[in-house]
């Protein structure tokens, strides 16, 4: 046995995101825990400055380098992580859960015959042991599990994982060019949402409900969110209705957000759109019924009128943002 | 063309969730079931696509008998047969998906629809196992679908945007919300579901992989502060957010 974790590292455009360096942070940990090696597998072309993860505790980063490869390709991708996890004998892999990470993780479960946890927000060690903790019901209640077969498979939710203190390291890479990489499935464009920042990896959100009562109200949501580099999200209704696009949408049918701030406006709170941002560090909510569920999840709250608080809100963040 | 469309019978996302005397599982007591959300646009998809195509839709659960009510609403919709894999699999994704891969095989489909995720476990993975246990090609959380001959085009929302995904058959798309409206059932196809066949039979048995520790509810936030009722509290909001909590 090899007793090693393999932590994924996801890159876009050839630069690696933030969840990836969350999840080898979390990988060093648990192998510190566990008294594993761990080590890291990157896919592209061109991805920039893979020795910085170095920095996050790992050492070695093996890089599986084709032009072909730039771009998605889950069968690709899939064969390139489980062949390697395999000649390795790695027990436990980590994926972030992100759009790559959900598909790409099951693929290389079914290949190293293992089990799967997904979306955990915490991984405790015990005697040997990893108990993963996982939202279900979008949130409404925690799982607590453990996988039981000898191959292990953890994708981990952005934005819950502290990366903490950095070292001063750089990691060893290995580049491999792979040849014929199989591209059954591969991605022949991307196509790009003019300049948002998605609701599931923003570290602010600033979500509009049916308190904005029409579409082109938005546009105070969209200037705070500006003001403050945040992404715009919206409620089901308002989504619903043709509002918004469904990308914005957060809660049960939508998407399940951490971010350290969310600003809910003009939303009530069904227990649907509770369940998708109740985990965000802070809340808060502007909305002119003081009874309404949001203010029961609130850290802060303004009962008031959202067309006067809101603009009063983006200027007061524009003067200290200078 | 052999259809398949696979459907979880899930709480009704109004559901207030209380853990079950186990403390492993939900208490059903009062809990409403429906079609799985994410299961209609799959639905919809398959109806859709044997239109333009030919061939047969067939419908296919997992779990307990109940599950028929979400079996018939997609019979109703206009699928032609159900199956109903008998078991209570669901809090393990991959044994799951092994049952359902075999029933799939046995079917002959070539085309595999399923919800993107179910809104009770939250996996997001089924689809998924299911596709590479079959050996078929994946694209999943799938927005736009074009199938030309055995070509498959389709867009999956990302981060920040979607991909143009380029694969072909077999093939197992998981569905998102907005790749289509999915259709009312008519009276007409309520009445001629209820003729139709649900096959039942027990789910392939296999190893399970994971174990439930542990049910509980999450921590209650402490109760917040209403600051003020006016732009006047705007300030003091800002202080909050800046000096006590530090995230702006």
């Amino acid at each position: 046995m090899a007793n090693k974790i393999i932590t994924f590292l996801e890159q876009r455009n050839g630069i690696l995101k933030k969840s990836s360096l969350e999840t080898a942070k979390e990988a060093v940990k648990l192998a510190s825990a566990l008294n594993y090696e761990v080590e890291a597998v990157a896919i592209g072309n061109n991805v920039e400055d893979l020795e910085s993860v170095g920095k996050y505790g790992i050492g070695k980063v093996t890089f599986f380098k084709s032009e072909s490869l730039a771009n998605y390709s889950s069968s690709a991708y899939a064969a390139l992580v489980s062949d390697y996890a395999k000649t390795t004998d790695a027990d436990i892999l980590l994926f972030s859960n992100t759009a790559m990470g959900k598909d790409l993780a099951p693929l290389v479960c079914v290949k190293l015959a293992a089990g799967i946890l997904m979306d955990c927000v915490s991984l405790e060690v015990s005697s040997g042991e990893i108990t993963a903790t996982r939202p279900v019901f979008a949130g409404k209640a925690l799982v607590e599990a453990k996988i039981t077969s000898q191959k292990k498979i953890f994708t981990l939710r952005p934005n819950v994982f502290n990366i903490g203190e950095l070292a001063d390291n750089k990691a060893e890479v290995t580049a491999k060019n792979v040849e014929n990489p199989d591209l059954r499935t591969k991605v022949v464009e991307v196509k790009k949402s003019e300049g948002k920042l998605d609701v599931a990896e923003a570290e602010i959100i600033v979500s509009g409900g049916r308190g904005l009562k029409a579409p082109e109200n938005f546009h105070l949501v969209e200037e705070l969110a500006d003001t403050l580099g945040a992404a715009v999200g919206a409620s089901r209704a308002v989504v619903d209705a043709g509002w918004r696009p469904h990308s914005e949408q957060v809660g049960q049918t939508g998407k399940t957000v951490s971010p350290n701030l969310y600003i809910a406006v003009g939303i009530s709170g069904a227990i649907q759109h509770l369940a998708g941002m109740s985990s965000s560090k802070y809340i808060v909510a502007i909305n002119k019924d003081k009874d309404a569920p949001i203010f029961g999840v609130a850290d802060y709250g303004i009962a008031g009128d959202i067309f006067e608080v809101l603009p009063a809100l983006t200027e007061e963040i524009k003067k200290i943002k200078g | 063309m052999k259809i398949a469309v696979c459907v979880s019978h899930v709480p009704d996302t109004a559901t207030k969730i209380v853990i079950g005397s186990d403390s492993k599982t939900i208490d059903p007591n009062g809990v409403t079931y429906i079609i799985n959300p994410y299961d209609e646009f799959a639905v919809e998809e398959a109806l859709k696509t044997k239109e333009k195509l030919g061939g047969e839709v067939v419908v296919i659960s997992l779990g307990k008998e109940a599950n028929k009510e979400t079996i018939r609403k997609a019979l109703a919709m206009g699928a032609d047969q159900g199956v109903l894999l008998k078991d209570d699999l669901q809090r393990d994704p991959v044994a799951v998906a092994k049952a359902l891969s075999e029933e799939i095989k046995a079917q002959g489909a070539e085309l595999v629809f399923f919800g993107k995720q179910s809104v009770d476990y939250d996996n997001s993975i089924t689809g998924q196992l299911t596709a590479e246990m079959l050996g078929y090609n994946c694209v999943s959380v799938v927005v736009d679908l074009k199938i030309e001959g055995s070509k498959i085009i389709a867009e999956r929302e990302i981060e920040g945007g979607r991909e143009v995904v380029e694969t072909s058959l077999p093939a197992v798309i998981t569905a998102q919300k907005g790749l289509n409206e999915p259709r009312y059932a008519s009276l007409k196809g309520i009445m001629a579901a209820k003729k139709k066949v649900i096959e039942e039979k027990p789910a392939q048995q296999s190893g399970k992989t994971l174990e439930i520790l542990k049910m509980k509810k999450p921590a209650m936030k402490q109760p917040g502060r209403i600051i003020g009722t006016d732009k006047t509290a705007v300030a003091e909001l800002v202080r909050l957010l800046k000096e006590e909590a530090k995230v702006i």
